[in-house]
């Protein structure tokens, strides 16, 4: 085993580990991996985002609103081309288009009834054609190159410095204590709009807090995988999830859990190859939902084969 | 205006986009399937990618991944609809988390070939290629122009040729399957289909003017009309009515982009019904 030389005093760069090599000894491979404080930095916040994408794409899922969150991250497009007009960092921009793009699509699903999907998605896909329609405009009076397009679209994940590990940490603790507040009621009304309605439950606020919280979520979520790849950690972990177990709490813990494995595999692949993080994050996410949906989809075909043959007929798959 | 040729062949290509958009748009929204034709625009840039990184036509590589995903869209789709469908039909959301991390996973493969096309030798006439493919409106020659066309109207003619039992299976599909209408090898046909119109929108007249006359003129119809087959007619005339006005505009004011124009027209269409119906 080759002698390791920790690093004291000197700065190292992803320059320096240009040539990394894998070997069979996994533990020397880890303490290789986090020698680097690039790597560690990017460990911390994409295990900080993968938790708080963990949580809020597990409601997202339940809501049936990964549509919304598209758009909502294709709010970058026009945020960082109105911030270069303005002269202003892109991540205002950005935010503020999240907010101003959850507005529209909650004011629009509300609208004093319950809206049928294909109405919802059609109102979702105008508000991110205007969405788009307006960054085009945007750029095109800018008139100049936008900076960091391909950061913006696919990630920075080996550039994160110490003070957006910390900004990280801090959105990501306000997101969930939000989501912590908005817990019961919110589920309430995601399972059942109608009775939860019915209840004195306010639906529609409780679908446009929750479409900001996303915004927050989501605009977190891409400083690490990119604006193309936030579903890798916002949705593949918790429909991987919610397909494995039924059971509220479980699958919530399953997200979280299964949103790390994809930070902590897919970086630590990305480390010992020459190829971007964002193609690792979003294989290995694929993976782990391929892997999810052929299991529920075993156990399925196990459990009807169990049940005894003279049991009432059991209203499997349609239900009209 | 149309003594100028770029707008000749703008105005070509654009009223049978906007036309085949308009009409298999409408049957877009009545099966919630927004996102799919979205997430179809976005898999187009990967597949011409995939198709450098190999050295081939890139064009070859855009259809057969807007097809194949669409394809898989369309099977993976209908599984889970038939599962989740609760109530009446245009309710059940079609499967978007399949959808998202699909087209996410096709993405990081782009990543992946972007890459790769970027350090091999090949590299960045690769790229550049792949760049000019996702074109502009008024960059169309007058060979892109014809083709986009007759592409368009092929599928025009193509969702017209099957609008009866797509209907039906839409609308009623287990009535349809009991009837003997195929629903599920409809279904998967009409994404593929859809493919096909995104491959050849996004790549003559880019992926922002497809999502939007996919999405808003259709559903300005679905609230004006309530005859399917009118409501159909209106769309392609609203989606065509759209790039019509919006060519214009942009021709009239030069720093507007013309797929923003178009756009905003369409979307405006949209905010309009709803405020009317």
């Amino acid at each position: 085993m080759p002698i390791r030389t920790t690093p004291t005093g000197t700065v190292r760069t992803p320059a320096d580990a240009a040539h990394p090599t894998l070997s069979w000894n996994v533990a020397h491979d880890v303490a290789q991996v986090l020698e680097y404080h690039f790597m560690l930095n990017a460990l911390l916040a994409g295990s900080v985002v993968a938790v708080m994408a963990g949580l809020v794409g597990w409601v997202m899922v339940l809501r049936r609103e990964a549509f919304a969150g598209h758009t909502l991250s294709m709010m970058a497009f026009p945020g960082a081309s109105a911030a270069a007009l303005a002269a202003v960092p892109a991540a205002w921009g950005y935010f503020l288009f999240c907010a101003v793009g959850a507005t529209a699509m909650g004011w629009r699903s509300g609208a004093g009834r319950r809206v049928s999907w294909s109405e919802q998605s059609a109102s979702i896909g105008a508000v991110q054609a205007l969405a788009l329609a307006a960054g085009f405009l945007f750029v095109s009076l800018y008139g100049g190159v936008l900076g960091d397009l391909e950061n913006l679209l696919f990630g920075d994940l080996l550039g994160v410095s110490d003070g957006e590990v910390l900004l990280l940490v801090a959105v990501a603790a306000g997101t969930l204590a939000a989501l912590a507040a908005l817990g019961r009621p919110l589920l309430f009304a995601s399972v059942d709009a109608d009775v939860a309605q019915a209840r004195g439950v306010p639906v529609r606020a409780l679908s446009l807090a929750f479409l900001l919280l996303l915004g927050l979520a989501v605009a977190a979520t891409s400083q690490i995988t990119g604006v193309l790849l936030v579903f890798a950690l916002l949705v593949a972990p918790a429909a991987s999830a919610q397909a494995l177990t039924a059971r509220p709490l479980a699958s919530l813990v399953l997200s979280v859990a299964l949103g790390l494995l994809v930070v902590w595999l897919g970086l630590g692949l990305a480390y010992f190859s020459i190829y971007p993080a964002g193609f690792f994050l979003t294989t290995v996410a694929f993976a782990i939902y391929v892997l999810a949906r052929l299991i529920s989809f075993a156990a399925g075909r196990t459990r009807a084969r169990g049940a005894p043959a003279d049991a009432p007929a059991q209203p499997t798959g349609v239900i009209d | 205006m149309l003594s100028q040729e770029f707008m000749r062949n703008a105005l070509l290509a654009g009223t049978f986009v906007a036309l085949a958009c308009g009409v298999t748009g409408w049957f877009v929204v009545l099966r919630g399937q927004v996102f799919a034709g979205d997430a179809l625009s976005h898999v187009a840039f990967p597949g011409a990618l995939a198709a450098a990184a190999a050295g081939i036509d890139q064009r070859i590589g855009l259809f057969v991944a807007t097809v194949a995903v669409g394809a898989a869209i369309g099977a993976l789709g209908r599984g889970v609809l038939a599962r989740d469908r609760a109530s009446s039909p245009g309710s059940s959301p079609a499967d978007d988390t399949a959808i998202g991390t699909v087209f996410t996973f096709i993405l990081g493969l782009g990543v992946f070939f972007l890459a790769r096309v970027s350090t091999s030798s090949a590299g960045s006439s690769g790229i550049v290629g792949a760049h000019t493919l996702f074109g502009s409106i008024f960059g169309l020659t007058g060979g892109e122009a014809r083709l986009a066309a007759a592409i368009a109207l092929g599928a025009t003619a193509l969702t017209v040729a099957i609008g009866r039992p797509l209907l039906f299976a839409s609308v009623a599909p287990d009535v349809a399957a009991a009837r003997g209408v195929p629903t599920r090898l409809l279904g998967i046909g009409f994404v593929a289909l859809l493919g096909v119109v995104a491959a050849e929108a996004t790549q003559a007249v880019g992926a922002l003017l497809l999502l939007g006359l996919l999405a808003a003129p259709a559903a300005a119809a679905h609230r004006l009309a309530r005859a399917p087959f009118a409501a159909i007619a209106l769309a392609g005339g609203l989606a065509v009515a759209a790039m019509w006005g919006g060519l214009a505009l942009a021709y009239a004011i030069p720093s507007l982009p013309p797929s923003t124009a178009v756009v905003l027209i369409a979307v405006g269409m949209y905010y309009a019904s709803t405020a009317l119906a």
